[in-house]
């Protein structure tokens, strides 16, 4: 009929400007670059200051050069490390000890993580356990760790796991625990039981969560590796954290500092990354877009 | 799932409750949330359920989907009916697209992938939000969300709609457009809507029955048929009028708890 017609083109044309008027003014304006200048300059503004405060400290002359050496000599010992094979030689056998205990921390945790969300049994078992080990500082499992594993790397990926995987283990119950349980019926509903409800629905939603609990197990996995590598030094290959304890014995103040950089410059470029992963998630869900940014 | 208290029927679209009761907790602290309630809901019907707080109209609509189990009495579906459930809230998936989010129950039904992008695109086509479909939920105002979550339910191609209190949230432009659009697709469909609201001229306007329920417990205690006529406005007289009458029998029910 032709007023049947009429009046659905109408209803068309109401939705769609209904539409329009709601989502005008949603569209974000400035662009990329403005983006990530507005980023980036405070946190070069921010490292200037702190470049110019150890040179102030320097020129003050509280400690002998030969201790605390400034910025200009570290950064020359630093380009000639970077040419030579020793820096690099130890960057990577401290990344692979890295990449290695935290790949295994990432299994652990990710597996006692789910098994204690899911059962009730565990959670009142090892719940508050798992809590309490990440209380502990690694570096108070070395002692055990050598009389069990000597001076070796068995030694340091013990304690790597063991700083790591409570973390990520943690990330994983309360990624679990703090699924909507809106959205957990709604799931059921739509027919996603069982495994398929852990596919669809729990597991993306605990996402944000549980890469929180990467990013901290990386970062304690991190540091005890570097208390390992402090302590366990002597075997053989030249890590990062061997060179440091190596530079402080031959009293080589830029040797040491240069090292420091680089192990920091790690660090953050790790963090830097699972940032930018937080981030990314944050954007589709659209929690950065509420918070303004 | 399937319980033990749900036996199959022929009439696919029909529900149909048994002296239904709901009782949460144990001991002294048990709760009646639901007391014997009976009704029968014709395939092709719109009913609405209005009441005051602590009617229970929400469990009622869980125990329905099955997402929960009664305490008494039995709930009959159509063979094989799963019914689909609509909050006031969308309950989108926030991690994936709307496109994404209709396709999760074709997915979890395992329909071939040709065949998901033509249902998804045909779905949101009955939703008039076909050129929405690669925004994310969180880009779309309220009543989009709404429609999204209505092309969801409706991908589950289920006989039977069961809508907690949906369009709550919303605007009163945009629940009315709603309202048109929630009543086109229910008779081109020939869906059976169990619809809860707390809003009489809501349920004026949509239902070809409205029923009443009591507060702590909820019971049956009104039913009556709306027999103006459709398209309908929500503000038109013949509407007003039922409402006036539904409204009054409800403060009336809220007064007895006051004492």
């Amino acid at each position: 009929m032709a007023s049947d017609t009429i009046a659905e083109a109408r209803a068309d044309a109401e939705i769609s400007g209904l539409d329009a008027l709601e989502i005008a003014g949603r569209q974000k304006t400035t662009t990329r670059a403005a983006t990530l200048w507005a980023s980036t300059w405070p946190k070069l503004a921010a490292l200037a200051i702190a470049i110019a405060v150890w040179q102030v400290v320097v020129w003050a002359e509280i400690w002998p050069p030969y201790s605390l050496p400034g910025p200009g000599p570290v950064w020359q010992e630093l380009v000639r490390q970077a040419s030579g094979p020793q820096l690099w030689d130890g960057l990577v056998t401290t990344l692979r000890r890295a990449a290695l205990g935290y790949v295994f921390s990432v299994g652990v945790g990710l597996l006692l993580g789910l098994a204690v969300a899911r059962f009730r049994v565990l959670r009142a078992a090892i719940g508050s356990m798992i809590t309490a080990l990440q209380t502990m500082p690694s570096i108070a499992w070395f002692p055990l760790a050598i009389l069990l594993f000597e001076l070796s790397e068995k030694a340091i990926f013990f304690v790597v796991v063991l700083g790591a995987a409570p973390s990520i283990a943690n990330g994983v119950i309360s990624g679990v625990d703090y699924v909507p349980p809106l959205l957990q019926r709604a799931g059921r509903n739509l027919g996603a039981r069982g495994f398929n409800l852990y596919r669809y629905v729990i597991a993306p939603a605990a996402l944000p969560a549980i890469v929180a609990g990467l990013k901290q197990g990386w970062a304690f996995s991190w540091r005890s590796l570097m208390a390992g590598e402090l302590i366990v030094v002597g075997i053989s290959q030249t890590s990062l954290g061997a060179q440091l304890t190596y530079a402080r014995e031959l009293a080589d103040a830029p040797w040491l500092l240069s090292t420091m950089i680089v192990i920091l410059v790690v660090g953050l470029g790790v963090d830097a990354a699972f940032g930018a992963a937080d981030r990314a998630i944050r954007r589709r869900w659209g929690v950065l877009d509420q918070a303004g940014q | 799932m399937t319980s033990t208290t749900t036996t199959p029927r022929s009439a696919t679209g029909s529900v149909a409750l048994h002296g239904v009761t709901k009782v949460y907790g144990q001991g002294e602290h048990a709760v009646l949330a639901l007391d014997g309630v009976s009704l029968d809901v014709a395939p092709g019907e719109f009913v609405c359920l209005v009441g005051a707080s602590g009617c229970g109209k929400s469990t009622l609509l869980n125990l329905v989907a099955g997402l929960d189990k009664v305490s008494g009495g039995r709930i009959e579906l159509g063979d094989g009916v799963n019914p689909g459930l609509m909050f006031q809230e969308s309950a989108l998936f926030p991690w994936l697209t709307v496109e994404g989010n209709v396709d999760v129950p074709l997915k979890l039904r395992r329909l071939p992938r040709a065949q998901r992008r033509e249902r998804v695109a045909e779905l949101l086509r009955t939703v008039h939000l076909a050129e929405f479909g690669r925004k994310r939920p969180h880009q779309l105002s309220g009543g989009m969300r709404q429609r999204v979550a209505l092309a969801r339910t409706l991908a589950l191609d289920t006989p039977v709609l069961l809508m907690d209190e949906p369009f709550g949230a919303l605007d009163a432009m945009t629940r009315d457009i709603l309202h048109d659009e929630l009543e086109r697709i229910w008779a081109e469909r020939k869906l059976t809507v169990l619809f809860v609201t707390h809003n009489v001229r809501e349920a004026a306007r949509l239902a070809d029955r409205i029923i009443l329920l009591s507060s702590r417990p909820g019971r049956i205690i009104y039913s009556t048929r709306v027999d103006v006529p459709r398209p309908r406005r929500i503000d038109s007289p013949e509407i007003a009028s039922i409402a006036a009458d539904v409204t009054d029998r409800l403060r009336t029910e809220v007064g007895r708890h006051g004492q």
